[in-house]
């Protein structure tokens, strides 16, 4: 018995829909270490699908795990880790492919690293800093992304690791639309002209789209203000007024509708700040090694400096709003119109691009140009330092910045401890606390380690919270449940991201605070 | 099933229970054997057997909880196996409270969850009482605004309007939507309530009628329109019914015959289920998130081993991950949460004149109120056996049925109207009768 696909992914396909789903089935994900933090992120990940997961872990199923994984219980005692964590992953998809190494992620990282390659991903959980450090620079090398998660008693960290990510389907929450407005385009202006504001109709009058007002009316201001449109909160304010004098009744939605969207006729012309940088990239001077992105990249400048004077193909879609049917279905004929016209440009510079760099011009699709298209104000580029230019070189302002903060204090503590606490176990070979006798002066070590750390970075020791330390060395390393299955969730949602090429994933190390629960991202 | 002695088993959550610490609360006591008391003596519900609720079952097992209740009306569906991880394709039909304890339980040795498979409203009051912490795993506002009347319903307050600490029920509430979700904690009397700030929750946006009737624009007043119009017009008296894929089938025929005629594009039949059910997107790592959240605020609530959320998280992964807490406040003069409704009687007032005063009082508005007192059916409306049992009281004094006191506190659950909608609601009210002097602790009150 098997259930229909689109059925049982119903709730996510709504989210990423069929080509973020397909991309979940064609990715390969490792995981290094199946404690409860990996086998919580991988256990997300089998649900919803993905293509294949490998488990790495040379241990042995020991009494603690039953306490804290939920994968393994009494039977599995003695036994590999790995393969049983496998197995009841197995249970909840059989549509996903479940493979396991028996062996030591430390020592695989030594001995083979060349096994990462064949992966997308990797998820490495519950290592330390000098395995981490080799990790990264293997997966550099291969293109292969890397994410990192730890649970530590009430803290842990989640950190993303790729050269570059890039992302067309950022799919942002609140995003103005793309109406144009201020710099209507001649079939808009000949809609809007096609309409009377003064009919008698009181049904038409109250069901004229607001975009035909506001165009209506932005050009009737324009023209007595020598070609410029509302700037000024005073002019603002008389704009909306002009628009409240055309209202027949107090009641008509559809000036509401204007007058809360009249800010629209006002808004910069050209292109945000963040898509200029995109453009301005050193990337966008494209060869024939370059990714597909930064060859629409370079196609959407020529566009911007070129067909689109300045602002980038139109979106095509409008909200909706109060209208007769008639008038908005046009409406949004106009507007699609002049995007396909738009993109048909931009995917003839695609094409002449491809042929100068010397790749076959039809590499790039159409479907894949048009979303491009649809997209273009909302691309965003993630890049992300190596770990350990990180640790050799973090951002020491976005430390100090959140180190005398309040609520914030106490998440720069727990990464500089996090980082402590390695250098601990290097130093020990043990990680501080494990002895119930030796906590105290595990307390005084440990604080030495982070307090020269701050010092290394410049930064002042006596920052770091004394009750902090103390949590460090009573945690001793725990790996709660609830905390792993916390940053286990986290990650398997970046991975989700990651793969599916869709919204902004994680853009810093994430530090989780188990105590107050003010987590805080750093960019470092 | 009987816990096997495993030595070492609960390592790592003994190290948070059995150790001191600096940023505890101030009842912490630290010992071996916290863990073991807390399995032992704390009793624990979870409302909701989904997408939060199988979460929220494995982590308390994990975090040492071991008497704990689930209660869930639903059965499970195909659509919940993409997240929903205690259920297989074979359970399809089964309840969710049901066989989601009984996977834990197998899992989990010498932990006890008793499922409960039914509405929320049907339990006793009783019921409610028995648990030291309640966890909520829901996805409707009319479920959480529930509990939290019960849960607020058993705060008793002292002369001077201070929560009583040992009525205090404390709730911990998880929602999410997408990449997106929350986690709070309730300590009612002393952190706002789910009704303080059900501004939170802006309810769901309706369609005009005019515009599904006249002017259609988007395939969703298509859809609507099929569904809220054409079905009645088509189908006189017989009630459309969501689950029925013959009614969906037909609603989503009829929305794209009227696309077609307004020039319409986008009506599929996904969108369909989508409008009709008010589909929330739901996936697997928020749910995760939310619920360890969660879980992890139970354990420091009834441990202490460290401070607790205060009193409002929410995680945003849409667009970079964003963690943020807020601290908000409590309105004293909450209808729920608060001291109670006063309402002021002569000691003369029936029962029955009680209950018809509550439909008119305009802080109330209550119709069909069932009546109880500290725990005791002064009247039930409802089932029948109670309804008889109780209905001799009605022609009593309220007065005498308080015990002659002067004033005292009740509960009455029944009807009201909140924008447009019929639902059942508890509340709890003040009654304080007129002419009669206050005992020697009621001095100072008003
Ligand atoms: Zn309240």
């Amino acid at each position: 018995m098997a259930a229909e696909p689109k059925t049982k992914y119903d709730r996510q396909l709504r989210i990423w829909g069929e080509q973020g789903q397909s991309a979940l089935e064609n990715a390969s994900i490792c995981l290094l270490n199946c404690g409860p933090t990996g086998s919580e992120a991988l256990k997300n990940l089998v649900l919803g699908g993905i293509g294949s997961i490998t488990v790495v872990d040379g241990a042995k199923v020991e009494a603690y795990d039953l306490g804290n994984n939920f994968l393994l219980d009494e039977g599995c005692l003695g036994q590999s880790r790995a393969k049983n964590v496998c197995s009841f992953l197995q249970e909840l998809n059989d549509a996903v492919k479940v493979k396991f190494v028996e062996e030591s992620p430390v020592a695989l990282i030594d001995t083979n690293p060349s096994f990462f390659s064949q992966f997308t991903l990797v998820i490495a959980t519950q290592m330390l800093e000098s395995s981490l450090l080799k990790l990264d620079l293997i997966c550099r090398k291969s293109n292969v992304i890397l994410v990192v998660a730890r649970s530590y008693g009430l803290t842990g960290l989640v950190r993303i690791s790729v050269k570059e990510h890039d992302v067309v389907e950022s799919k942002p929450d609140h995003f103005l639309d793309d109406l144009r407005l201020h710099n209507p385009w001649p079939e808009l202006k000949e809609f809007a002209a096609s309409i009377d504001l003064n009919e008698k109709d009181p049904v038409v009058h109250k069901h004229t789209p607001y975009i035909v007002i506001l165009v209506t009316l932005a050009e009737k201001w324009a023209s007595s203000h020598k070609g410029c449109l509302p700037a000024t909160r005073q002019e603002k304010k008389e704009f909306k007024d002009l628009i409240k004098g055309h209202m027949l009744n107090i009641d008509e939605e559809n000036y509401q509708e204007a007058m809360d969207s009249a800010f629209k006729v006002s808004v910069t012309r050209g292109i945000s700040p963040e898509l200029h940088q995109i453009i301005e990239d050193s990337a966008v001077n494209v060869n024939s090694t370059s990714s597909d992105f930064w060859v629409l990249v370079a196609a959407l400048k020529e566009f911007i400096n070129k067909e689109g004077g300045g602002e980038p193909p139109l979106e095509g879609s409008i909200p909706d709003m109060t209208s007769l049917t008639e008038y908005y279905v046009n409406l949004q004929k106009i507007y699609q119109a002049k995007a396909e016209k738009d993109c048909n440009e931009i995917e003839r510079y695609v094409r002449e691009i491809l042929k100068r760099i010397g790749r076959d011009t039809d590499s790039i699709p159409k479907s894949v140009i048009k979303t491009f298209c649809r997209n273009s104000r909302k691309l965003k580029v993630c890049r992300y330092r190596t770990i350990e230019e990180e640790i050799t070189s973090p951002s020491i302002s976005e430390l100090q910045k959140y180190a005398t903060d309040e609520d914030y204090c106490f998440s720069v503590g727990f990464y500089i401890l996090l980082r402590a606490v390695d250098r601990f176990a290097n130093n020990y070979n043990r990680l501080p606390g494990v002895f119930d006798s030796e906590i105290e002066e595990d307390v005084s070590r440990l604080k030495a380690i982070a307090v020269s750390i701050l010092n290394d970075l410049g930064l002042n020791g006596s920052s770091l919270p004394e009750d902090l330390v103390h949590e460090m060395c009573r945690y001793a390393g725990a790996e709660i449940h609830a905390v792993a299955a916390f940053i286990g969730g986290v990650a398997s949602q970046e991975v989700i991201k990651l793969v599916t090429k869709q919204f902004v994933p994680l853009t810093g190390t994430l530090i989780f605070n188990g105590i107050d629960h003010k987590s805080q991202v750093f960019v470092l | 099933m009987a816990e096997v002695a495993t030595e070492g088993r609960w390592k790592d959550v003994d190290r948070l229970l059995s150790r001191h610490g600096n940023l505890v609360s101030a009842e912490f006591d630290p010992r071996p054997n916290l863990r073991e008391d807390i399995g032992e003596y704390v009793k624990v519900l979870v409302v909701g057997a989904g997408g939060l609720g199988c979460e929220l079952l494995k982590d308390l097992a994990l975090s040492g909880f071991k008497n704990i209740d689930v209660i869930d009306m639903d059965t499970i569906e195909v659509s919940n196996l993409n997240r929903q991880f205690l259920f297989r394709l074979q359970d399809v039909g089964k309840s969710k409270a049901e066989v989601a304890a009984k996977r834990v339980m197998e899992r989990v040795s010498g932990v006890n969850i008793v499922p409960h498979f039914g509405r929320i409203e049907d339990k006793e009051l009783d019921f409610y009482s028995n648990f030291d912490i309640i966890v909520l795993g829901l996805d409707s506002i009319e479920a959480r605004s529930y509990i939290n009347s019960v849960a607020c319903g058993f705060l008793e307050y002292d002369a001077d309007d201070n929560a009583l600490l040992e009525t205090v029920k404390p709730m911990v509430d998880g929602g999410t939507e997408g990449f997106k979700g929350h986690a709070r904690v309730i300590m009612p009397g002393t952190t706002p309530c789910f009704e303080c700030n059900i501004w939170l929750f802006p309810p769901q946006v309706k369609f005009p009628l005019c515009t599904l009737a006249e002017t259609p624009r988007t395939p969703a007043h298509c859809i609507e329109y099929a569904h809220l119009i054409k079905w009645d017009e088509a189908h006189s008296g017989k009630a459309f019914d969501a689950d029925n894929p013959d009614h969906m089938l037909w609603v989503y025929k009829e929305a794209l015959k009227r696309a077609e005629l307004f020039g319409i594009s986008g009506v599929t039949y996904s969108l369909t289920q989508g409008v009709v059910k008010n589909i929330i997107p739901a996936i697997a790592s928020t749910n995760a998130i939310v619920s360890a959240a969660c879980a992890l605020e139970a354990l420091k609530i009834v441990s202490g081993c460290s401070k607790t959320l205060s009193n409002y998280m929410t995680y945003n992964g849409q667009e970079g991950t964003h963690i943020k807490v807020t601290d908000f406040f409590r309105e004293t003069d909450c209808l729920v949460c608060g001291p109670g409704t006063l309402i002021e009687i002569e000691p003369s007032v029936t029962l029955a004149e009680f209950i018809e005063k509550l439909e008119k009082h305009p802080d109330v508005l209550m119709s069909k109120a069932s009546v109880t007192h500290r725990g005791n059916n002064l009247y039930m409306q409802a089932p029948p056996v109670l309804e008889e049992m109780t209905r001799s009281n009605l022609n009593l004094a309220l007065y005498d049925l308080l015990g002659k006191v002067a004033k005292d506190t009740v509960h009455v659950s029944g009807m009201t109207e909140k924008n447009g909608k019929r639902s059942s609601s508890l509340r709890k009210l003040r009654v304080s009768f007129k002419g009669v002097s206050a005992g020697p602790t009621d001095m100072d009150t008003r």
